[in-house]
């Protein structure tokens, strides 16, 4: 069978190290080799999004990298997030998950709040669209999404209210031309 | 779901990533970015004796301008790929379809010579570098050899690579500002990170077409009549010529037949400025 | 001030966005130190005998402590739900033969995890394979038998003894009808199932799992395997969504159970998703036939509805839930004359139960479908007829020719609230104008009236309520929250009472040592009663406080009052006077109360949405522009939390309409078992929602509350799907089953145009 191999991957800033099998995936080495639980399974083609953690700073999921494929980098699940912001308050995606209520049982949380930090580290000015569309690999079955985008706005430092009129404005213009916000009241 | 296991190598060159697919042959698998290899082995539909792993080869990581092509390495992530300045001047094709390509952890890990040498006829990229007349450039112990990538695919996952060789390097024409008749890709999904039910890649008045076949196709019959002057419309009503699109749950033939026309209509029509 | 009614953040969330909340795949507790992987072997055939089980290499193969075939359990095959035909038992590893794809054959125990899937493969069983009945019209003819033995595949009847009233429709000038389908969903919970169970040396067992009710849980283990109730402890976890599918036990929890008896080491499994698309129940799988009668100028008489629907392979609760639909049908119409039937039989796919909604949302897409039809027939604008149709506001409360009585409701308004919101008018303006022009983009409009019942399952729910003397608050709740935010609610509703802050309030549940009694979180229940409860509970609390202040301060109970700022008791009007925090009560004796709420009624929630989609004429691709949602259920606790369940509400609904559905092959094999295949929807495919706020109390309880955790998937799915085919109306299509796929739309588009020619 297979031989094992030595891994160090530094998690959440501090390196860890073990010998593994080489089919041991990552997300199995976080949850079971290291014994952060937070990072979750949601399914096995790659679809879900929820194992989501940030390898190097980029968001990847963590059921389809092997542990070895990490070796020597970096990885950051929810529970370092807070490492990443200055003197270890909650960052500012986690503060807006929880004011736009942007999760309900949770399963989906922390890859999305890390999908959701790598999106805006990539598109720092999103529109709504901008955030559904780079949002598009992570599931979510609780909230529609609804709060989801509007958590994701206001980390990138914007009126959810406002990008969602302005969205729903702009699908107005499109949909009905005649009769959009602009000219209804003429 | 978790792959049946394996022995694993990361060798640190090509030379040696090539001596080990000589020595162990058809029991080993190159592993890149992992995301058209790992999803089948998860659900053990593939159970290689050993993986070897390429993904850190710098070697094959570049994105640059090489004579009258633009040659991007092998290991080139799809995210790469979307931001490459050189590609957004050169082949502006690439990168607005690598933007479609699954999702963006997808696009942080899969790369270019994974997608092609996996030769799915719904992967996106293989019909982008079709329409484009790429060039694929395969190493063995052998040495190099280019095959246009016309001549490159043979069936469902599989192609004229042997088993001894690897992709190295996609060449493609640099187009810019010569493209006469502009560019496009359209992409019909029901949602927005799945596979293509069928998509169109139109470059200078050639059509790849996605998902319309046990290959990426190339619709012939609209580029010889866009050639001969016919209208986008006519031509595009030829789309689904000498295809044989499959039938799964989102399609049947019939109906990808009908949206290649469509695609390769707007394709055609955004191409054109249109 | 009062706290209820306010915009409150979730207690949970600080724990969920930090470290992530602990499911039952996450658990490490002490008890499961040295727990076996459990692995299942599961059919690949829909329908086939075996004739042969070998697990002799895969008990030898690495890591493995025991492998178990179904005649190594010593457990007789069992029914699973008492309201289906009770012939149609479910043996715990199917021995003779199995009967869907992904039933479990055998088990194997494995030290480490990753040896389970490496063993599983080495279990060899020989099939000898039959001919599988997917088709539910096929399966009614009995052609096919599942359980030979019973010699039906009918599971359950509901009216179908009832004459069918022959002169239903006498008197209609219009009568119109048409075959649909409700097609089969997966509720698909984020979470898969999971459980693991640890026997303690009193004899008892301690299961762990993901589930929606505890206590129900607990019951059904018991039984399954013979065990006195007070034998089995169920513990519930933090739970990652359950949709309906979550509802009391699965089989293979008590399978776990069993295992790590036999076995004397604690067990644990959490499946894969792949497993979980087969093994999980599966919601709706109606098709129904809808007539209705009635008058050119709207007025609708009569209405017809007759179901078959699917069990799945084992009767679950699906078997009952066509009851729901029937008591549901005429939705929020005053209609003269109603007859409805429902058949429910076997077929060899994934068990049926419930599903967000569960029996209601098929009533409503029906009726809804019904009366887009008899608009369509009459040329009248389905929205008028909709208005000339609803149960007026001064009928309430109104006994339905369902048999239920409605509490509360004024449905026109709601209706009017919708159009209003989405500009209904100018709208149908620009749909007109985009056929004069031949747009390639057609605009559909879709307008959905509904009414649906919550808390039909149990009436009653029980509550604790405790303060500590270190002035922190202990609920205890029978309901099971999985996402919906009881711990935050119910501390508001306490904290009302009390004056004591949220964060001071520990609302805990989902343990049945420490709550016995509970009816658990499903059918949008858990407010009207259980939340209730506390609130009564902590009422309750008040009054034990000011009987045992009375006598401290001296005072007479009736001028005691409660200083929320302090949580304190104090005499009414005398500032400065003495008084005695809860706390300090609490000190000196036990402050706790237990009561029981019962409602005694269901409740009848209600509203209107206006779906606005444009169809890609040449394509067939659908996008759902807006969604304008009125949902009444009552007055809000927090806006926050309501919104926030109508919102995924309203996408799972929209969903149905435009992208979910499990396909099976016609030899039972599952085209949709991975989240690859399944159309469950990302941000990408859905708009955001706009919600209009109403609000009708219900006379039921003193807060007036009724549920809201299924309206939105109720209300959406009709809109929506009545949206598409409107968009299409001009062309002569007049309904598209669900999914509404690009396929669909497109193939009803050429037929249509065939049609024409």
């Amino acid at each position: 069978m297979s031989t094992r191999a030595k891994v160090e991957i530094t998690v959440n800033g501090r390196p860890t190290s073990a010998d593994v099998e080489p089919r041991l995936l990552l997300v199995h080495y976080l949850r079971d080799t290291v014994g952060l639980k937070a990072t979750n399974i949601g399914c096995d083609t790659t679809s879900c999004g929820a194992c989501t953690v940030l390898l190097d700073g980029e968001s990847v999921k963590s059921c389809t990298v092997l542990a070895v494929q990490a070796d020597q980098q970096s990885v950051t699940t929810l529970e370092g997030l807070a490492e990443l912001s200055p003197g270890g308050e909650p960052h500012p995606m986690v503060r807006a998950f929880r004011a736009e209520h942007g999760l309900q049982c949770g399963f989906c949380t922390p890859g999305m709040v890390l999908a959701a930090v790598s999106l805006l580290a990539e598109h720092p000015d999103p529109t709504e669209r901008d955030v559904r569309e780079g949002l598009e690999g992570n599931l979510c079955r609780c909230t529609g999404y609804h709060n989801i985008v509007r958590a994701v706005l206001s980390a990138a430092g914007k009126d959810p209210d406002a990008e969602q009129r302005r969205e729903a404005e702009s699908d107005a213009a499109r949909i009905a031309p005649a009769f959009s916000t602009g000219e209804a009241g003429a | 779901m978790i792959p049946v296991g394996f022995d694993y190598a990361r060798p640190d060159s090509v030379d040696a990533a090539l001596a080990l697919i000589a020595e162990h042959g058809e029991d080993a698998t190159i592993l890149a970015g992992g995301h058209s290899l790992l999803p089948v082995m998860k659900l053990r539909l593939a159970a290689p004796e050993l993986v070897i792993d390429i993904g850190r080869l710098t070697e094959l990581n570049y994105i640059r301008v090489d004579g009258d092509d633009v040659a991007i390495g092998a290991g080139s992530r799809h995210r790469e790929v979307e931001v490459s300045e050189v590609l957004a001047t050169e082949v502006p094709l690439l990168p607005a379809v690598a933007r479609t390509v699954g999702d963006p952890q997808v696009r942080h890990r899969g790369t270019i010579g994974g997608s092609l040498a996996h030769a799915d006829p719904a992967s996106d990229l293989p019909a982008a570098v079709l329409a484009l007349n790429g060039m694929v450039v395969l190493r063995s112990p052998r040495g190099e050899r280019s095959v246009p990538i016309t001549q490159f695919y043979t069936g469902v996952f599989s192609t004229v690579k042997e088993p001894d060789e690897l992709i190295v390097e996609i060449r493609v024409p640099r187009a810019g500002a010569q493209l006469s008749q502009g560019w496009a890709f359209e992409k019909f999904t029901r949602r927005a990170n799945d596979w293509a039910i069928v998509g169109v890649a139109v470059v200078d008045g050639r059509v790849g077409l996605v998902n319309m076949g046990s290959t990426p196709l190339r619709a012939s019959a609209t580029e010889a009549a866009l050639a001969d002057g016919a209208s986008i419309e006519d031509a595009a009503a030829l789309a689904d010529q000498a295809t044989d699109p499959p039938a799964d749950t989102a399609a049947t033939p019939q109906y990808r037949r009908h949206l290649a026309k469509v695609l390769t209509r707007r394709a055609l029509q955004t191409a054109s400025g249109g | 001030m009062s706290i209820l009614g306010t915009r409150v953040v979730r207690t949970e969330d600080p724990v969920f966005l930090t470290r992530g909340a602990t499911y039952t795949d996450d658990l490490t507790d002490e008890r499961l130190t040295g727990a076996l992987h459990l692995t299942l072997v599961r059919s690949p055939l829909a329908h086939a005998r075996i004739t042969a089980i070998d697990v002799e290499a895969a008990r030898q193969a690495p890591g493995v402590v025991a492998v178990y075939t179904g005649a190594d359990l010593g457990l007789d095959p069992v029914v699973l739900f008492p309201g289906a035909n009770k012939g149609m038992k479910r043996p715990w590893l199917a021995t003779e033969k199995v009967r869907f794809v992904g039933e479990p054959v055998a088990a194997v125990l494995t030290e480490e995890l990753y040896q389970g899937p490496d063993a599983a493969e080495l279990v060899e069983i020989d099939y000898d394979p039959l001919p599988a009945v997917i088709d539910l019209r096929a399966a009614a003819t009995d052609e096919v038998l599942l359980f030979e033995d019973v010699g039906t595949n009918t599971a359950a009847g509901h009216g179908v003894d009832d004459e069918p009233a022959a002169d239903l429709f006498d008197g209609c000038e219009v009568v119109v009808g048409h075959e649909i389908v409700n097609q089969r969903l997966a509720a698909a919970p984020l979470e898969t199932r999971a459980a693991a169970a640890v026997w303690g040396s009193d004899g008892r067992v301690t299961v762990f799992c993901s589930n929606q009710n505890a206590q129900g849980a607990r019951d059904e283990i018991a039984r399954w395997l013979g065990l006195d109730r007070d034998r089995v402890h169920v513990i519930l976890p933090d739970v990652g969504g359950g949709f309906g599918a979550k509802i009391g036990a699965d089989p293979e929890f008590a399978l776990v159970a069993h295992l790590a008896k036999l076995s004397d080491r604690p067990v644990r499994w959490s499946e894969s998703r792949s497993e979980n698309m087969t093994g999980m129940l599966q919601g709706r799988a109606q098709r129904q036939t809808i007539t209705i009668g009635g008058g050119r100028d709207g007025r609708v008489k009569a209405y017809r509805l007759d179901i078959l629907a699917d069990a799945g392979a084992y009767p679950r609760l699906g078997a009952f839930l066509p009851q729901f639909t029937r008591m549901m049908a005429p939705g929020t119409y005053d209609i003269e004359r109603l007859d409805t039937r429902a058949r429910v039989v076997v077929t060899n796919t994934t068990s049926i139960g419930a599903y967000r909604g569960a029996g209601r949302p098929e009533a409503t897409a029906a009726i809804e479908r019904a009366m887009d039809l008899f608009a369509a027939e009459i040329g009248m604008d389905p929205a008028e007829v909709r208005k000339c149709n609803v149960i007026a506001p001064d009928k309430f409360p109104f006994t339905s020719k369902g048999g239920v009585e409605y509490d509360s409701g004024e449905y026109a308004k709601a209706i009017d609230k919708a159009l209003e919101a989405a500009g209904y008018a100018q709208l149908r303006a620009e749909q007109a104008a985009r056929r004069e022009r031949g747009d390639a983009k057609l605009l559909g409009l879709g307008v959905s009236s509904y009414v649906e019942i919550t808390g039909g399952g149990a009436y009653a729910e029980n509550a604790s309520v405790e303060v500590h003397p270190d002035g922190t608050v202990t609920v205890l709740t029978g309901t099971s929250p999985h996402g919906q935010g009881h711990a935050t609610a119910w501390a508001m509703l306490a904290s009302e009472h009390l004056g004591v802050p949220i964060e001071k309030i520990t609302v805990r549940h989902g343990d049945t040592d420490l709550i016995p009694r509970g009816s658990g979180t499903m059918g949008s229940r858990s407010l009207q009663t259980g939340g209730v409860a506390v609130y009564q509970a902590a009422g309750e609390l008040v009054e034990l406080a000011k009987q045992r202040a009375a006598e401290l301060l001296e005072a007479n109970v009736d001028d005691l009052e409660v200083d929320k700022e302090r949580a304190a008791i104090v005499v009414r009007g005398a500032p400065g006077a003495k008084s005695v925090t809860f706390a300090q009560l609490a000190e000196q004796e036990r402050l706790q109360v237990d009561t029981v709420w019962d409602g005694q009624k269901p409740s009848f929630p209600f509203g209107a949405h206006v779906a606005v989609v444009e169809v890609d004429r040449e394509t067939g691709k659908v996008t759902v522009e807006r969604l304008v949602a009125v949902d009444d259920a009552g007055p809000v606790l927090n806006p926050l939390l309501f919104d926030g369940q109508r919102h995924g509400g309203i996408a799972q609904g929209i969903s149905q309409a435009l992208l979910e559905e499990v396909v099976y092959d016609s030899e039972g094999q599952p085209l949709t078992a991975t989240f690859a295949d399944y159309g469950f929807p990302s941000a990408a495919e859905l708009p955001s929602f706009d919600l209009v706020d109403m609000q009708t109390p219900t006379p039921i309880n003193p807060l007036g509350y009724k549920g809201v955790g299924e309206a939105g998937t109720i209300g959406s799915t009709p809109a929506v799907q009545s949206a598409v085919v409107d968009a299409l109306a001009h062309l002569g299509v007049r309904h598209i089953d669900m999914p509404t796929t690009p396929l669909r739309v497109w193939e009803a588009i050429q037929t249509a145009a065939k049609g024409a020619e």
